[in-house]
């Protein structure tokens, strides 16, 4: 499944995420799965939507012992990756934040939500996001890979 | 305690109410910061918030919230009631605060456990 998101698109913000999460109990995803993929699928979205200068795509894979959603855009990228991972720090606009976004918390509710969790970004260049869910239903906890 | 009970107990303005209705509410959660939502409200959770908009509707249904009450006499804007309806959200609302509201629902909740 590929969703495409739009910049600055408010109006349509968080659709992508709810079909998602609909789309992978539909598919017979266990609810726990579901709601984490949905997490990880909204705060990419929001990313999308705030940062990206042309949006980006959110793909969603469904294997039989694993969900991956891969986020990605094409800049501006992230300076630095470790305080972007601050709880906390966030660059969000104003009206943004005035919506409720900007927390500083959405690449950490990302990773939470993640059996696996890999960030790359290059200045210029942009920022891909690959989360994996273990089909498991428990919690293995996250692992971070950067670059 | 079912969400219908708590409307009529709280006195909530009923902006969409949904089948689900009827589900029991597991507790609640208030904040205005859509990460922290997604972060702390566990399904069931009735969210308290001053958020109106259709960003609100998604954060609720990827949480699985029961409702969303949006407090300080806040309405949804035109977006979020369609969203809400079409996918059917129950959104509701008060004139009175987040803390009034919260602390109302909280001792309901107690009283009935």
């Amino acid at each position: 499944m590929q969703y495409a998101v739009r910049a600055g698109d408010i109006d349509r913000g968080g659709s992508a995420s709810a079909q998602i999460k609909a789309e992978l109990s539909r598919a017979g995803v266990d609810a726990v799965t579901a709601r984490r993929a949905g997490i990880i699928s909204f705060e990419g979205e929001m990313n999308l939507m705030v940062y990206a200068h042309d949006g980006g795509t959110i793909t969603v894979t469904v294997e039989a012992d694993a969900v991956t959603i891969e986020v990605k855009d094409l800049g501006p990228g992230i300076e630095d990756i470790d305080l972007a991972m601050t709880p906390g720090y966030s660059t969000a606009p104003d009206w943004a934040t005035d919506l409720g976004f900007g927390a500083g918390m959405g690449l950490i509710n990302i990773q939470k939500n993640s059996d696996l969790f890999e960030i790359h970004s290059h200045i210029g260049e942009g920022t891909t996001i690959i989360s994996r869910i273990d089909r498991d239903g428990g919690r293995k906890g996250g692992s971070q890979e950067g670059s | 305690m079912k969400l219908t009970e708590i409307v009529e107990r709280l006195s909530l303005e009923v902006f969409t109410l949904t089948a689900e209705a009827e589900m029991e509410v597991t507790g609640g959660y208030c904040g205005d910061l859509l990460s922290h939502v997604l972060a702390s409200a566990s399904p069931g959770n009735l969210w308290i918030t001053i958020q109106n908009h259709v960003n609100v509707v998604a954060v609720a249904q990827v949480v699985g919230l029961s409702a969303v009450v949006m407090t300080d006499g806040r309405r949804p804007d035109k977006a979020s009631l369609e969203r809400a309806q079409a996918t059917g959200i129950s959104l509701l609302g008060s004139s009175e605060s987040s803390f009034e509201i919260s602390g109302q629902l909280c001792r309901l909740l107690a009283d009935t456990r």
